[in-house]
């Protein structure tokens, strides 16, 4: 088990930030070169033209889902050292669902903002303003709704595999299954309802 | 036609959607690899507002219940993993929209809104996004791609969600983007 290298010491504060830097330009680039700066493009697939947003976002899913595997079970990585998202049911809906309006209205989501705003997308720096003044609500109005930031907690470990009772192999499975059919529905619908460049 | 978009550069078609995908799939691995976490993106900008709360009013920022989870531990605000990579997310957007020619100054929009109306649905759209951000604990980036990855159930959920609003919400603003 050498991975994950800071944890488990390989390199330490200054290649943390040096990671942290490297990762977060070539997540950008990608994301750019993708078209997923693109407002239109990244709302287009709402109106089933391109579908681009959801072959990006699943393969780059599968690509890593796959990696983790395969590196764990050649030894090369500790999963249990890999950041694990907690689940909180209720939250992540009510959350998920406002990312996703927020999506459709604004344009964007976070990440997608930062590519925009650094092409010099005026809506992406709108975006990026509502989202700070939103998170600044969010802290401030906490004491609110803290216990309903907890609610429907599943606990530590709470994996698709442990969940429904199998390996993650056979989650891994079903994911690429699930990916290849979303690929091959949204390339019927984009010859359905036309386009394909939206945006473009 | 202006003489701006006489002079304009062609910009470049973009790259193939499942390449992208596979080089946005590798940095999201090397983020595992690497420092044993994915990415994000609201996650930065809950700390930069951390340490603009924490610079203009210091006491508020050290007991308010939510601000002092950022601001009350051993490294400040700022020094942490998602604002460095966030940071770097500038610069590797600058370097693909270079190499592409898509640099512009513009607001993106359909043909039948004003950019007012626009500026105003993103600023708006931001405002959703940043609280249901906070309320879920991370974004498509924090929480769909790095949860979905690691088959956290929390990113499926918010993935499904995040969808789902998704297409609920672009019914009512077809007008913006059509």
């Amino acid at each position: 088990m050498m991975a994950p290298l800071f944890k488990t010491g390989v390199f330490g504060e200054v290649g943390f930030i040096i990671a942290a830097l490297l990762i977060g330009a070539a997540f950008s680039f990608f994301l750019e070169q993708g078209g997923l700066a693109n407002a239109r493009k990244l709302t287009a697939q709402f109106y089933l033209t391109d579908f681009t947003v959801l072959r990006v976002m699943f393969t780059a899913i599968v690509v890593a889902i796959l990696g983790l595997y395969w590196l764990a079970l050649l030894g090369v990585l500790d999963l249990n050292l890999v950041y694990l998202n907690p689940t909180r049911l209720w939250p992540v809906m009510v959350g998920g669902i406002l990312v996703g309006l927020g999506f459709a209205i604004g344009g964007y989501c976070p990440g997608t903002s930062v590519p925009a705003l650094a092409t010099g997308k005026l809506d992406a720096a709108a975006y990026l303003g509502g989202l700070l003044v939103g998170i600044f609500g969010f802290a401030e109005f906490f004491d609110s709704f803290a216990s309903f930031t907890k609610a429907g907690d599943l606990g530590p470990g709470a994996t698709l595999d442990s969940w429904l009772g199998v390996s993650p192999a056979v989650v891994t499975f079903g994911i690429v299954l699930f990916a290849l059919f979303a690929f091959w529905g949204g390339s019927k619908l984009e010859s359905r309802f036309g386009g394909g460049e939206a945006g473009s | 036609m202006s003489q701006s978009e006489k002079t304009k550069i062609q910009p470049k078609p973009y790259m193939n959607p499942y390449l992208a995908g596979i080089g946005l799939g590798i940095s999201l691995l090397a983020g595992f690899v690497l420092v044993g976490r994915g990415l994000g993106a609201s996650g930065a900008f809950t700390r930069l507002n951390a340490a603009v709360v924490e610079t203009v009013a210091p006491t508020h920022a050290h007991t308010q219940s939510y601000w002092k989870k950022y601001t009350t531990k051993k490294k400040a605000p700022l020094d942490n993993f998602l604002v460095y990579q966030v940071l770097g997310m500038i610069f590797g957007g600058l370097l693909s929209g270079f190499a592409a020619g898509r640099i512009r100054r513009e607001v993106s929009r359909g043909p039948s809104i004003s950019s007012r109306w626009r500026l105003i649905l993103a600023a708006g759209g931001g405002l959703l996004a940043g609280f249901g951000a906070r309320l879920a604990g991370g974004c498509t980036s924090g929480l769909a791609l790095s949860g979905g990855a690691t088959l956290a159930i929390s990113g499926w959920v918010f993935l499904m969600c995040f969808f789902g609003a998704g297409f609920a919400g672009a019914a009512l603003v077809r007008r913006q983007w059509l």
